[in-house]
Order: C-alpha cells, then structure tokens, then sequence
C-alpha cells in the first residue's frame, strides 16, 4: 500500500462520521497493509484514537500503551486524543473485514483456515480480498482453497458471467463432496446460459457417482469396523467351543472383565503413564479373564462335559453371578474409559473418514488372529489342541492330556475375550452388561463360521460385519439383524456345521 | 419310577382342581379379614406362577423328553400374551385417555389413522384366542421345519432359538412395528366385559390358568404316554440310532416343538390379563434361560417336577427381590450352577431316587453320541 493511500484511507478516521469510518474498513481490508489487523481490531474494542488537530490516527494496545497507527511508534501522552465511535453495523464490518485480512496472513495455516471459512459463510464482500491474495498466493494448497472459496461465492452470486460461472463449476467438480454439490445446484438455478447449465448438469453426475463410490467405500469401512469386534468377541468363544463342544454362556462376560480391567488400569497408573494404559490394560485383561476362565472351566465346566445343554445353562448362572459382582463392586451406571491420544479423532482420506479408535482395533483384530494361527500351527500346545477339536478319543489315546488342553484351551479363549473388551472399551459403555450385547452376535458368527478353523470364525466375522453395514441404511438396523438370522438358519441348511466345518467321519454331520 | 410320577401326577392334578375351585371360594366368600381369606393380590400372584408353570411344563416337554433346549419359549410365551394384550387393547375403545373408538393410545399418540392390518379382528375374541394359539404355533412349525430338517440339534438348536427370540425382542422394541414399542400394551380395562380390576375377574382368571396347566400336563401326558411318545424319547436319547430304523425324526421332533409352542402361547394369553402389561422385555432372552432353570430345578422328564421348579423358583425371586433385592441375581446365579453340577434330576427326581434308594441309570444317549461327535 502506498504511503499516501494509508493516509488517505487514516485521515477518514479523522471524521468520526461512521459512513467514513466504514468506508476506510473497507479499504484497509482490501489494501491490507500490515497494520491493518491492528488498527481494525483496535477500533473494534473502543481502543482507536484520533487527534484531529495533529491528523494522527492511533491506537491503544491491550497493555495500554499508544501506538501511532501510521509509523507504529509509541506516543507519550495520549491527552489529546478522542476514541473513534463505533455502532453495530461498524462491527460487523470490522467482523467481515478481519475474515479477508487473515487470509493474508503470513502463516499458510491461517490463510487456509481463512479461506475455509469464506467457503463456508459464502460472504460475496470477502471476494475482492479473496482475489487479491490469489493473485500473489504462492502455496499451492492455500490457492487451491482460494480458489474454492471463490467458486463458492460465484455460485452463489447473482450477477456473474458465464465464463466466471463454469470456472466455478470447474473448480467445485474437482473437490466433488456434498457442499460442492449442493453450491452446483444453488448455481444451476441462478443460470439461464444453455452452455453454463450442461457443464453443471455434467458435473453434478460426476460428482453424484463420486459421491455414491465414497460412501459405498465408507459403508465397507464401517462393515470391517463392526467386523473386527465381532471377530474380537467371537474367536475366543470359536477357541472353546470348538475344542470342547461347549458353549460359555459366560463368555461376554470375559469381555465385560476385559473392559473393566482397562478403567482399573486408568484409574490407578499415574498421569505420566496414562498415554501407555492400553500397554498395561491388554495383558491385565487377558490374565484376569483368563484365571476366571480356568476357574470356571476347573470348578464347573468339566463335570459337565458328557452335557453340553446343562453347561450352557451352568455357565449362564456363572455370567449372572459375574454380573451382579461387577455391579457391586463397581457400580451399576457406566464407568469412563478414555482414548488415548494416538486412538482419538479421525482423518480423511479421500471421501472416506477414519476414526482411529476404529482403526486401531481392526489393527488389533488382525494382530490377535495372528497370534492365535500362530499358536494353533506351530506350538505343541496348538497342535495338541486342533487334536482334540478333531477327535477327542483319539488325542487322548494319542496319549494328550484332554483336561490339560481343555484347561488350556480355556484360558486361551477367555484371555482373548478379556483384550476384546479392551477394545471394546474404546467404542463401547464400559457397564456391567457391556458383554451381554456382543454375544450373540458371536455365536451367530461362530455358527456361521462353523469351529473347525479359524479362518471360518474371521470370514463369519466379515461376512455378518459388513452385511449388517450395508443392509442398515437400506431397511434399518434391526430388520438388518433379523434378515440376517434368517439367511443364517436357511444357510445352516446347507451347511449345518457352518462354512469351515471338519472333515471326517462322524454320526451327526 | 414311572408309574409313581404318574401317580403323583394325578395328586397334582388333584391338587390343583381343587386349588380351582378353593381359591375362588375363599378369596371371595370369605370375610376379609378372616384368616382363610387369600386378598386379591395374591390370587392374582398365584394366577401368574401358574402360568409360569404352564410354561415350564411345555418347555419340559420338548428338553425333558425330547432333548430339545429351546431358549425361544419365552417368545412363545411373550407372542400368546401380545394375541391376548391386542384384544385387550382393542376393548378399551373410548375409555382410553384419547378417546378414540377404533385406534389404541399409542397409535393416537404416534398420529396414526387407521388401524395396522395385523390389528384387524382382534376385537372379537374367538379371533383373539386363535391367534393366540396360530401364531406360535405357526412361528414354530416355520422355525423347527427349517431347524430339524437341517439337523439342528443340540446347543446349536438352542442358540439359534434364542437369536431368534433376540431378534424378536428388538423387533418389538420398535414403534413403527406398530405393537406399542417399548412401553408395549397396557391399561387394560375388562375381557369379556369382566373388569379386570375385580376380585371375582381375578379369581376367574386363577381357575382358568389352573384349569389350563391341568390341560397342559393331561396333554403332555398323554403325548409321551402314547407310541409316538416313546419314540420321542427314542429321538431324545439316539437320534441317529432312530433315523437309520427308519423314523423320520424331525417330524417328531416338529410335533412336540409345535405343541409345545401352543401351551406357552396360552400360558402368555393367561398371563397377561393377570400381570396388566405386555411389553417387549417379555421377549428378553434372559426369560427364556430363567424358564430353563425352573424345569432343571423341579426335574427334567417329570412334567410335575416342572411345573413345582417353575412355581418354588418364582416364589423365591418374589421373595428375595423384596427382602434382599441385590442378592437375588447371584442367588439365581447360583441355581444355576448348583443344579446343573449336583441336581442333574432336579428335586423331584431327587425325592424319587432318595425313596428308590437305588441308583438311577443315567441317561445314556446324549454323552455316547457327543463322544462319538468329531
């Protein structure tokens, strides 16, 4: 800005007539010299000054000093001068004005976060500065949310040329989300020009396929979500019954222990250690649901063995008794769980958001299926087990302690149900009936995917996750559920002992 | 032992014609504060334990000599006592708080105007009491057909019943499902024109429900008394030794699960004029294992033991959730465990055994064909 033009633009101050005073915001705005944010804010809080004798514009800063507003020298006594009025309307130009300064700010950061805003408020006065910074912007991400921010107004302007109108159409087709569709349409009614309203109408299907291909993405991503708890939830109950025919009604709660572990780890690790809690709560969880496994299975299960439907009803008791101790202990309403850092907020990517809560237990879904291959392929202790899952009679005339294995076995699976509910708490109310709402979801997974292998219990995970995802949005959640079960009992016609269902002989398969 | 539980069924069913007939007499011909006489509220207590009974007798029927553990009885149950709870709704007509002649409170309230298809009829209660009787039933045939056909058996039976009673429960949870949501139905005036709220209705209602548990027990009776009984059993202890003799097993096991059905539809349909409410916790699948345990706990394969663990289980949990509320959950958790582990015949056949003095052969059948099971 030229000297002249600034003091031109100050000596208006001088009047205190509030048309002036608007018109110089106006000009400081769109000059933008490095005072201006300044002198603006200044005049916003009462603290701009005027001395009409000497024409200096000053003003006071918050510490209370006076600064020429000019030179940005300090000024010994401020006696002389008077404050520059201000009303409502004189605000909110301020408030528009200070918007187009910032996006001339040094900081590439701010200037985005600038332009972002005028693409939202869509406000037709911030467009001369908008254009004015795009002609000198250097970085190419802060002109590219210029340039969207101008497309915005143009949009919604009335009086536009042709050429300015598919320019904008252009620019908002290439950002291709919801608000660029819908600044397309708010143009298409604005335009009479045949030309302007095809390159509309192409644009908006391309933007309309876009869109559909991005949400279909993120219905998948919400279906591996859901896939990945339930995985969590139900390999553990595949481990179990697969080995030992029998089902642990107990089994949400080993979850439900997991999920109380992991507050008991926040409430007593010092604030320092808080961002590792989840390093502590995994192992934690997985021994104490796995030494109440081994009780459960030592005390109760193994007199049961040759009676498969009274364990079920055994272990039900056993889940009401844990209940009810959790509830005791704890308390009946719901316990706070917090992310840790690394585990809260999302991002984009592309048209898809992430939650990286979600993300992480997809990640710790994958690492404990892992894990647990690894355990059943190259341990004696897996192969042991895959034995007995196979042919009870025969491992133990092979010379394997059955009850040893089981005892194992049990552990092994209810561990794993104890670092679900780790995961679970993350996402999930951390209340004593934490494990009643995922269990049976997973026997369904484990009847789908039958107990042979695990590979059947991951791809029933996946199969349930993801079709439960993409059936809600179409006919609800629990019509979803209840299609589901429906397809689920005509597919156990087929295939009564699931998809991955052992083979050999056997009198009931 | 047969012959003696026999025996001691006809003492039941003795036992409670006479509860029929007493119970009305003394809680209304006696003066009220004479010490024979039973208040109203606890006939109306009574009347609901007896439908529990009814209850546990059909569940018997299916686990006790079928080997079925169905954890889809409670939905039965909860569908019979919706029929009834429909037709109860629909006599309120206008003393309902909107008034309307026609629509239920709930379906004013949620700005309907005309009455859902599934509604129509159920103001005339022969049509009532039939779909008291045909939707289970036929929820039923459609579920074991597709189950037992496909040889469904054991806890894979059992957990599949309960997702479908799981399923159910959230369905009814929903008001578009258009079955008064998650309050259910409730505000029941009169049936039949007997004001519900009456001691005479009450004790009306106890005679019926008892009425109805010794038609439950006669026709159960008379089902495992006959040929088609003890191939029933047949299929309960070898299934597979059945099927290669010839027998289609799944039509047996279809007929008892059917029936069964039924009975915990009527015993729902009796249930609900006496509680007041029907609403979608009816469904939970917690209710379904809890009627599990009555039979465990009274003796599996006895039908009157059934019936006793049915009405001492409830008894207890009326009692305990009054006196000690937050010990009741790891009582009946407890229960549980504790019959499953040390009373595998429950009470009756303990009692029965203890007088045997001689040990009772266990049950072969299910631990050879699971031993025999990859």
């Amino acid at each position: 800005m030229r000297a002249d033009a600034l003091d031109d633009t100050l000596a208006k101050f001088l009047d205190d007539k509030f048309p002036q005073t608007e018109k110089a915001i106006g000009e400081l705005a769109a000059e933008a010299p490095p005072q201006a944010a300044a002198i603006l804010e200044a005049l916003g809080e009462n603290r701009l000054l005027f001395d009409r004798a000497d024409h200096i514009v000053a003003y006071k800063t918050t510490a209370g000093a006076v600064i020429n507003a000019k030179t940005g020298q300090p000024i010994a006594s401020a006696d002389a001068f008077k404050k520059v009025r201000v009303n409502n309307a004189i605000r909110s130009a301020i408030e528009g004005s200070m918007g187009s300064l910032t996006l001339a700010n040094p900081d590439p950061q701010k200037r985005i976060a600038a332009a972002q805003d005028v693409f939202k408020t869509r406000d037709a006065k911030a467009l001369p500065a908008l254009e004015a910074q795009l002609a000198k912007e250097s970085d190419p991400r802060v002109a590219e949310a210029l340039r969207l921010a101008q497309a915005a107004i143009v949009a919604v302007s009335d009086n536009v040329s042709s050429p300015d109108r598919l320019a904008a159409i252009g620019v908002l087709k290439a950002r291709g989300d919801q608000d660029a569709q819908s600044l397309i349409d708010q143009l298409l009614q604005k335009t009479t020009d045949p030309v302007v309203k095809s390159a509309a109408e192409t644009a908006l299907s391309s933007i309309h396929t876009r869109l559909a291909i991005w949400g279909a993405a993120q219905d998948l991503w919400y279906g591996l979500s859901a896939s990945s708890v339930l995985l969590l939830a139900a390999i553990g109950l595949a481990i179990t019954f697969g080995v030992m025919g029998v089902i642990n009604m107990a089994h949400g709660e080993m979850v439900m222990l997991g999920a109380y572990a992991t507050y008991v780890v926040q409430l007593l690790l010092p604030p320092s250690l808080q961002n590792w809690s989840l390093a502590f709560a995994i192992p934690l969880a997985f021994l104490v649901a796995a030494i109440v496994g081994v009780a459960i299975e030592r005390l109760i299960i193994r007199y049961l063995y040759t009676r498969p439907l009274e364990t079920l009803l055994a272990t039900w008791g056993v889940s009401l008794i844990l209940q009810q101790a959790v509830r005791s202990l704890f308390g009946a309403d719901n316990r706070l769980v917090s992310n840790p850092p690394f585990m809260s907020g999302a991002f984009h990517l592309g048209g898809l958001e992430i939650t990286s809560n979600r993300l992480w237990i997809i990640v710790l879904a994958i690492v404990v299926f892992v894990a647990l291959q690894l355990v059943l392929r190259a341990t004696p202790f897996g192969l042991q087990m895959r034995a007995v899952t196979q042919n009870r009679r025969m491992a133990a005339a092979m010379g394997i302690s059955t009850a040893r294995i089981d005892m194992l076995a049990f552990a092994l699976g209810s561990g794993v149900a104890g670092v679900a509910g780790v995961a679970l708490s993350q996402i999930d109310n951390v209340s004593p009936n934490l494990g009643q709402g995922y269990i049976i979801d997973s026997f369904m997974v484990v009847v789908f995917g039958g107990v042979g292998n695990l590979w059947g219990t991951a791809l029933g995970a996946l199969t349930l996750g993801i079709a439960n995802k993409i059936l809600e949005p179409v006919i609800g959640a629990v019509q979803g559920q209840i299609v589901l079960l429906i397809v689920i009992i005509l597919f156990i016609q087929k295939r009564p002992r699931g998809l991955f269902a052992l083979k050999g002989r056997a009198v009931e398969a | 032992m047969s012959e003696r539980l026999d025996r001691l069924g006809l003492v039941f069913v003795a036992l409670l014609a006479l509860a029929a007939i007493l119970v009305p007499i003394l809680s209304l011909a006696t003066p009220a504060d004479s010490a024979l006489n039973i208040p109203p509220y606890l006939v109306q207590l009574f009347g609901k334990y007896v439908c529990y009974a009814i209850l546990a007798v059909a569940l018997d029927l299916v686990w006790g000599y079928c080997g079925i553990l169905s954890l889809g009885h409670g939905a039965f149950f909860a569908l019979g006592g919706y029929a009834m709870g429909m037709y109860l709704m629909r006599q309120i007509g206008t003393r309902g708080v909107y008034a309307n002649p026609i629509l239920p409170d709930f379906m004013v309230f949620l700005n309907w105007k005309e009455l859902p298809v599934a509604w129509w009829g159920f103001d005339w209660f022969p049509y009532a009491m039939l779909m008291v009787v045909l939707v289970p039933g036929l929820l039923s045939l459609a579920f074991g057909w597709f189950a037992f056909r496909s040889r469904v058996t054991g806890v894979y039976l059992s957990i599949i019943t309960q997702a479908m009673t799981f399923a159910l429960f959230k369905e009814f949870f929903r008001n578009d499902f258009g079955f008064g949501g998650n309050n259910g139905l409730t505000d029941f005036k009169d049936l039949l024109g007997f004001s519900l709220q009456s001691a005479s209705t009450k004790a009306a209602l106890f005679s019926a429900s008892a009425i109805a548990l010794i038609a439950a027990y006669w026709v159960a009776r008379a089902i495992i008394g006959s040929k088609y009984g003890k191939a029933l059993m047949a299929v309960r202890d070898a299934e597979s030794r059945m099927r290669f003799l010839g027998y289609r097993v799944e039509n047996y096991k279809l007929f008892a699960f059917v029936v069964s059905a039924v009975m915990a539809g009527v015993a729902g349909a009796l249930y609900v004029p006496q509680v007041g409410i029907i609403n979608p916790s009816e469904f939970a699948p917690a209710n379904s294992i809890e009627a599990a345990i009555w039979v465990a706990v009274g003796g599996r394969g006895t039908l009157v033991g059934a019936a006793i663990g049915a009405i001492a289980v409830n008894f207890a949990k009326t009692y305990f959730t009054g006196a000690f509320p937050e010990y009741w959950l790891y009582g009946l958790g407890l229960l549980f465990v504790l019959t499953t582990l040390f009373l595998p015949k429950g009470l009756l056949g303990l009692a029965l055994t203890a007088r045997d003095k001689q040990p009772v052969v266990e049950t072969p059948a299910i631990a050879v064909e699971e031993g025999a099971d990859p």
